[in-house]
């Protein structure tokens, strides 16, 4: 119980502290993943397998790989001395938007043939059919499976932690050095990550309805 | 929706276009491929002496011994998971309420936690010296709970007369299981469950944060340890054991889709679902499950919705 209380300051720096990390590197997958998705349906074929290749690759490569590539790796090619906060939203964006990327696909697979064919033969270009026409009808289908990509992100942000980041599974390493026992520090922690994903659920809920309203 | 209904049949100014982003994009991914590449080669990593370290013997040793402590952990992780999925997905499907709240509850809290913290929990709490085994631990229950979410989505897509017939031929509740649901589920369900196997593995790396001696916490030592003109080799290093993930990872990837193609050439059985490697939980309802489409199974294999306007308006 005085886990908690003793050092709650520390607790909630790293509640903060996850919250923060997944806010910035959702949003860095969504616009990675939604222009990669863009690029994998595009007519210029270079384009095409640098999506695939991008997809196949992150997926495949275990994040706490591409977090040690990206805190020994890109520090020596861009500049050194960047904050573990930047690196690791970004390693995680980087990660997640190959996830965003299949999930916003396979929502434009969904839209029926003939949206898109209504669009081509009033003459719309490639990227017209697939900003007005096409990607606001597969929102609505991208919606759940990002939901639970989201939610992912952030128990993966949980590794973070382990790359001197101040989040939760942070302040749990800290107490069980610091001599507490594991399970109060453990149940606290969980209880922490479970208002998160919660609260991501509902927000995607609220939005699902919102979006079937609209239709 | 196949691309090619996004776009027309480029025309000729079309093609010059097309062909001048093509140009644009590839010339931009270059560059930046070489800027790095230079920028890299200016701080001395890619120097020859940074790559001579594999040809050590003491070096090679290590990493194939890594290699082996990945495998070790995976293959116990891959097990353990198996035989908890299986349990827990009959627990939850089972006639007795309490056992199904026992499997609920456990699936629901140990698949919305973080990884992570299970693996350490269950390593500062149990096992702190048999680090291999809380790895293997943590996956197990993590995992078993991802697949028994699979194989749940899998019993549930077999045909209904499928055990009504087998209740109705005097089979018992176990019987009607392991000799006509669960094979099913698990034949329809093979390229998701290597999916997630693929899943498994990538996250044996969490053991680097417990200290297990895998292939990750190999190659911090390796590059922490050895010193070459001055600097330690990270780059190269992780470029190595990064290429040793990938392949593995691939490979078993490519397992799982080779099934997948073979499955949709048989003509018997319920389909196959696609193998789709989910951001880490997949739910029931995210699994494409196979749509139970009995003996023939001849409905064309519609992927996404290609299947014209009556996709869910």
């Amino acid at each position: 119980m005085n886990v908690l209380l003793d050092n709650f300051p520390a607790f909630r720096d790293g509640f903060i502290g996850t919250v923060s990390i997944t806010a910035v590197s959702s949003l860095i997958a969504l616009v990675l993943g939604v222009v990669v998705a863009g690029f994998r349906v595009s007519p210029v074929p270079p384009l095409r397998y640098f999506g695939t290749a991008w997809v196949t690759l992150m997926r495949n490569t275990p994040l706490t790989l591409l977090f040690l590539i990206f805190f020994f790796v890109v520090p020596e090619i861009l500049f050194p001395g960047m904050s573990p906060f930047v690196l690791g939203s970004l390693a995680l964006g980087f990660y997640t938007s190959s996830f965003v990327c299949e999930a916003v696909r396979s929502g434009i697979n969904t839209v029926p043939l003939g949206q898109a064919e209504a669009a081509r033969s009033i003459g719309m270009t490639f990227a017209q059919t697939l900003q007005i026409v096409v990607l606001p009808q597969a929102t609505r289908t991208v919606i759940p499976p990002l939901s639970s990509i989201f939610i992912a992100l952030t128990k993966n942000s949980a590794i973070a932690g382990a790359f001197s980041n101040a989040e939760l599974f942070g302040w749990q390493k800290l107490m069980s050095d610091k001599g507490y026992d594991i399970v109060p520090v453990f149940i606290w922690v969980a209880i922490g990550y479970l208002i998160i994903t919660f609260t991501i659920s509902g927000l995607f809920r609220l939005l699902e309805r919102r979006m079937e309203v609209a239709r | 929706m196949s691309a090619s209904v996004l776009y027309d049949a480029p025309g000729p100014k079309a093609v010059v276009r097309n062909r001048i982003y093509a140009v644009v994009g590839s010339l931009a991914i270059v560059v930046l491929i070489a800027v790095s590449i230079m920028r890299l080669a200016d701080k001395g990593h890619l120097a020859p002496e940074m790559w001579d370290i594999f040809n050590y013997a003491g070096i090679r040793q290590n990493i194939a011994d890594a290699v082996l402590a990945t495998l070790k952990a995976f293959g116990l992780a891959a097990v353990g998971s198996l035989v908890l999925g299986v349990l827990l997905a009959v627990g939850r499907l089972s006639d007795h309420k309490p056992i199904r709240w026992v499997a609920t509850t456990f699936i629901e809290l140990f698949r919305s936690l973080p990884l992570l913290i299970t693996i350490y929990a269950i390593w500062v709490g149990f096992l702190t010296d048999y680090s291999m085994w809380a790895l293997a631990a943590g996956l197990s229950v993590y995992n078993g709970c991802v697949q028994a979410e699979v194989l749940r989505a899998g019993i549930n897509s077999v045909p209904k007369g499928q055990s009504e017939a087998a209740y109705a031929l005097g089979m018992s509740k176990t019987q009607v299981m392991t000799t006509v649901l669960m094979p099913q589920a698990i034949r329809s369900m093979l390229p998701t469950i290597i999916s997630q196997l693929v899943v498994t593995l990538k996250d044996t790396s969490l053991g680097f944060i417990i200290l297990y001696p895998e292939l990750l916490q190999t190659a911090r030592l390796i590059a922490s340890n050895t010193q070459v003109n001055g600097q330690y080799p990270y780059v190269s290093t992780i470029v190595v054991i990064g290429t040793i993930y990938i392949a593995m990872c691939l490979l078993l990837s490519a397992l799982a889709t080779w099934i997948e193609k073979r499955g949709r050439r048989a003509k018997t059985g319920i389909k196959v679902a696609p193998g789709v490697q989910t951001a880490d939980i997949p739910t029931v309802e995210d699994i494409p499950g196979p749509r139970a489409g009995g003996a023939g199974g001849a409905g064309p294999t519609v992927d996404g919705g290609a299947g014209a306007g009556v996709t869910k308006d």
